[in-house]
């Protein structure tokens, strides 16, 4: 709970109030169990990837442009969400807004090139009904697609507070906390783009 | 959807439940409105923080699933007790199998846990409240929703009747068609938040709430047990999230995860649900554990023996119960090699709750015993839990198990690790604590009885199961027929379960007559306790709990400054501000909300899903946008409460 506290001016800001310091640690801890969700839909979608019933196999419809496009645009935004922090650790608000606007405008492009892809692959027949392998597929990479929906809509809505209130130990942390989310998103999609998209396509064209 | 199958009709015993339902509920709206209640449920308890409130209305919930999913295991033992019975049929009894499963697991024994986890853990670790108040609400109300979503599935659209295993395919569409199995996915998913939350809440809270000199390794038994459960939990519930959402999948959307069409493989959701199944049994005995730990050092005046093997062998524990969740489908066809793998670490998760009841016995050893009643309970545990897990060890025998699987035996064995270890534990937990929360002991004479009577029948209804089991007896058969020869064990098997029966009434008889007549509490310190939950001044800990944060110098800190003489008494100059969280209404419309999402998708009604999510959604950005600080205790009211004198 926030008392008034002294510290070491080096200390970041969001990392200056009690409760800052919790929910950032309780943020942490609840990444960890992120990862053992993703663990698990990433154990569901490798056991099913062969059982392809009557439908088309997963590499088949993969395109590659598509994918490079997305991967490019998550990548980067997890760097410009980087620079935002970086801004912020400056008291820089013009500069903590500049980056965070550019990263979610990267993340709405990322989402606009896998909601495509989407439907194109329902297009050629293949949705999550097809098969046991395309509906791992859908699900797995639908779950990390709606984490960056709320991701976008939750910066959002912490960016109208840093608007409003400015930079202080309360809002820094939780712009802190969604970086921490955004940058754990682009490491899920690192393992989706190796795990779902790489090893499909070889596995397809040899 | 015609309304007679909306609500469930034809079956005289749902039409005595619907009538009893509504009275109970014109009864309470009555009480409520006639002694001008409703104020005080509003600011007392429905929009509380507090972790010692929320922790009574959790153990609350958990005492009346313990007399639905009771009453539950009464109807299959009544249908049992003879060969041929017509008492129930097929279809019901399914049900309520289903549903006695699901209610005790998920919504009696967990919660009980938990709810002693919140009374007791801030007060042992010397914090004036968990990590996350807020959340903390956010917590018990999607548990109580969830339950309350699952619970009315018997009068509304039909209960469950797959088990609480919900194997595919039994589970899918073509045979579990209508909303019962809904219900169970729905249920669970959102208490499933729930304990997710309480499991990250109370990690962050025993890592980093601990008072000054509270080390890891000086931290009281109990507050390890509920340290390493929550771990389990921030790694297992995540896999039920999964498993679930999957077969909502497969029942909403047409996804092929576990189905037969489609090349879906069945066998999927038998593993992940035991992934998270397997580490769930070490989430409801752990805590137990700490409760008897608790409970044999305080009455056998005694340090806990052992008390760093006691920690390994949790971890070692906490490690295993990932590492074995194969044992529960040897038969499924995995093949010898991966059978004697999961065989062998099922046999060494044996060895270090071995440890641990040696260090039980150790720590009474040349001990003063007093036979309280929590410490009845606990050595009762001792011995009845030591046939369940010896009963284990012979199920873990991969070949042996071809022979019991699937019959009474294992029933028999699950029950006697369940209610040996984990509904003792929570009795003689309620019991030990009943004078922090409520200021007065529960009678022992007449909780001596409750032991008896429930032990006593506890073996009389499962010690006959083992042998009808070893018979050939297979579970979850609705009836059996008279050449069997299984009628007798049955008749005296039923005969144990209404003893058991009889017993939880005199329980709740002891709650009434103690709440009259017990002699109240004049000290914090009730039974001559070890921790520092029994330092406060007051039978009840205020609701900061602590005036002034106590220092810590090690293990047992508040019985070695007994045995010193060196009781710390508070004056005047001690006493600071004190921070504290405010009330917040919104956890409880949060969970309402999540009721409307969660009956939407029961009944499929998209729209009535979408209105709850909306609404769960909104409570969310209400809580972003609400920049509450709390507020402070003034030194005069802390002066007040504590009575000192300037």
């Amino acid at each position: 709970m926030a008392h008034a506290e002294t510290h070491d001016p080096n200390t970041p800001l969001e990392y200056r109030s009690e409760t800052g310091r919790l929910n950032i640690l309780g943020f942490w801890i609840f990444l960890g169990a992120e990862v053992a969700l993703f663990a698990t839909l990433f154990a569901t979608y490798m056991v099913l990837t062969h059982r392809i019933a009557d439908g088309p196999a997963l590499g088949e419809l993969f395109e590659v442009k598509s994918l490079l496009i997305q991967t490019f645009l998550l990548l980067t935004s997890s760097f410009t969400c980087g620079l935002a922090v970086h801004e912020m650790r400056r008291h820089n608000v013009k500069g903590l807004m500049l980056w965070m606007i550019i990263t979610l405008g990267l993340g709405l492009g990322f989402l606009y090139f896998e909601i495509q892809e989407f439907l194109h692959f329902i297009h050629e027949g293949a949705n999550i009904g097809t098969s046991a392998a395309w509906s791992g597929f859908f699900v797995l990479v639908g779950t990390h697609g709606a984490h960056v929906t709320f991701g976008i809509f939750w910066v959002t809505m912490v960016l109208i507070q840093v608007a409003k209130r400015g930079l202080t130990p309360a809002t820094s942390a939780k712009v802190f906390i969604t970086s921490l989310y955004w940058h754990f998103l682009d490491v899920v999609w690192i393992f989706i783009f190796t795990a779902v998209y790489l090893m499909g396509m070889v596995m397809h064209h040899g | 959807m015609k309304w007679d199958e909306f609500f469930v009709t034809g079956d005289p015993m749902i039409y005595g439940a619907d009538v009893s339902i509504v009275l109970t509920m014109v009864g309470i709206l009555f009480y409520l409105t006639r002694y001008k209640k409703w104020k005080w449920l509003w600011t007392e308890w429905l929009t509380t923080v507090d972790h010692k409130k929320l922790g009574i209305m959790y153990i609350v919930s958990a005492v009346l699933m313990l007399f639905r999913g009771g009453v539950d295991a009464l109807l299959m033992r009544t249908q049992l007790a003879v060969p041929e019975a017509k008492f129930l049929d097929s279809q019901h009894y399914n049900e309520i199998f289903t549903t006695h499963g699901t209610i005790m697991i998920i919504f009696m024994a967990m919660p009980f846990l938990i709810g002693i986890i919140n009374v007791v853990v801030p007060l042992q670790i010397g914090a004036r409240d968990v990590a996350y108040p807020y959340l903390n609400a956010v917590s018990f109300w999607t548990f109580f929703i969830g339950a309350m979503l699952f619970n009315i599935s018997f009068v509304i659209g039909g209960s469950p009747s797959a088990g609480w295993t919900s194997y595919m395919p039994l589970a899918s569409n073509e045979l579990s068609p209508g909303p019962g199995q809904n219900y169970y996915l729905w249920g669970l998913q959102i208490a499933g938040i729930g304990t997710l939350l309480t499991g990250i809440n109370f990690l962050v809270t025993i890592l980093k709430m601990r008072a000054p000199g509270m080390t890891l390794f000086r931290m009281p038994m109990f507050t390890w047990s509920s340290l390493v459960t929550m771990v389990i939990i921030i790694f297992a519930f995540p896999i039920l999230t999964v498993a679930l959402a999957l077969m909502s999948f497969d029942r909403l959307f047409g996804s092929h995860f576990f189905t037969l069409q489609g090349e879906g493989m069945d066998m999927l959701w038998a593993n992940l649900f035991w992934l998270w199944g397997h580490p769930e049994v070490y989430i409801v005995i752990l805590p137990a554990f700490g409760i008897f730990s608790e409970i044999i050092s305080t009455f056998s005046k005694k340090t806990l023996f052992g008390y760093k093997a006691m920690i390994w062998s949790m971890l070692l524990i906490a490690g295993y119960s990932f590492l074995v969740w194969v044992h529960h489908f040897f038969t499924m066809g995995s093949g010898a090699a991966v059978n004697s793998v999961f065989s062998i670490t099922t046999m060494a998760i044996g060895i270090p709750t071995g440890v641990k009841i040696f260090n039980w016995l150790f720590t009474m050893y040349r001990g003063k015993i007093q036979f309280t009643t929590p410490m009845l309970w606990s050595l009762g545990f001792i011995v009845n839990f030591v046939v369940g897990g010896v009963t284990g060890v012979m199920l873990a025998m991969a070949a042996a198990d071809y022979q019991y699987h699937n019959t009474y035996f294992l029933v028999s064995h699950f029950h006697y690790v369940l209610i040996a270890g984990t509904v003792f534990g929570c009795f003689a937990g309620l019991i030990y604590w009943y004078p922090k929360m409520f200021g007065y002991k529960l009678n022992e004479r007449i909780g001596k009885w409750v032991f008896w009577l429930f032990t006593i029948g506890f073996n009389v209804c499962f010690m006959p199961q083992y042998f009808l089991g070893l018979d050939g007896m297979p579970r979850r058969v609705y009836t059996y027929s008279e050449e069997s020869g299984w009628g007798p064990l049955n008749m005296v098997s039923t005969l144990g379960g209404f003893m058991m029966g009889i017993a939880f009434l005199v329980l709740v008889y002891n709650m009434y007559y103690s709440f009259r007549f017990a002699k109240r509490e004049t000290t914090g310190d009730a039974w001559g306790g070890r921790t520092l939950e029994w330092s406060t001044p007051s039978a009840m800990p205020p609701f900061y709990n602590f005036a002034k944060i106590p220092e810590v110098t090690g293990l047992d800190h508040f019985w070695r400054q007994k045995q010193a003489g060196k009781v710390e008494k508070l004056t005047a100059k001690d006493i600071k501000k004190i921070h504290m969280p405010s009330n917040s209404g919104v956890p409880f419309i949060m969970g309402s909300f999540f009721f409307v999402l969660g009956f939407g998708f029961v009944f499929d009604w998209i729209w009535m899903a979408f209105l709850g999510g909306i609404g769960v959604i909104g409570t969310l950005i209400y809580r972003s946008f609400e920049y509450d600080d709390g507020y402070y205790v003034s030194v005069e009211e802390v002066l007040e409460t504590e009575k000192i004198s300037k």
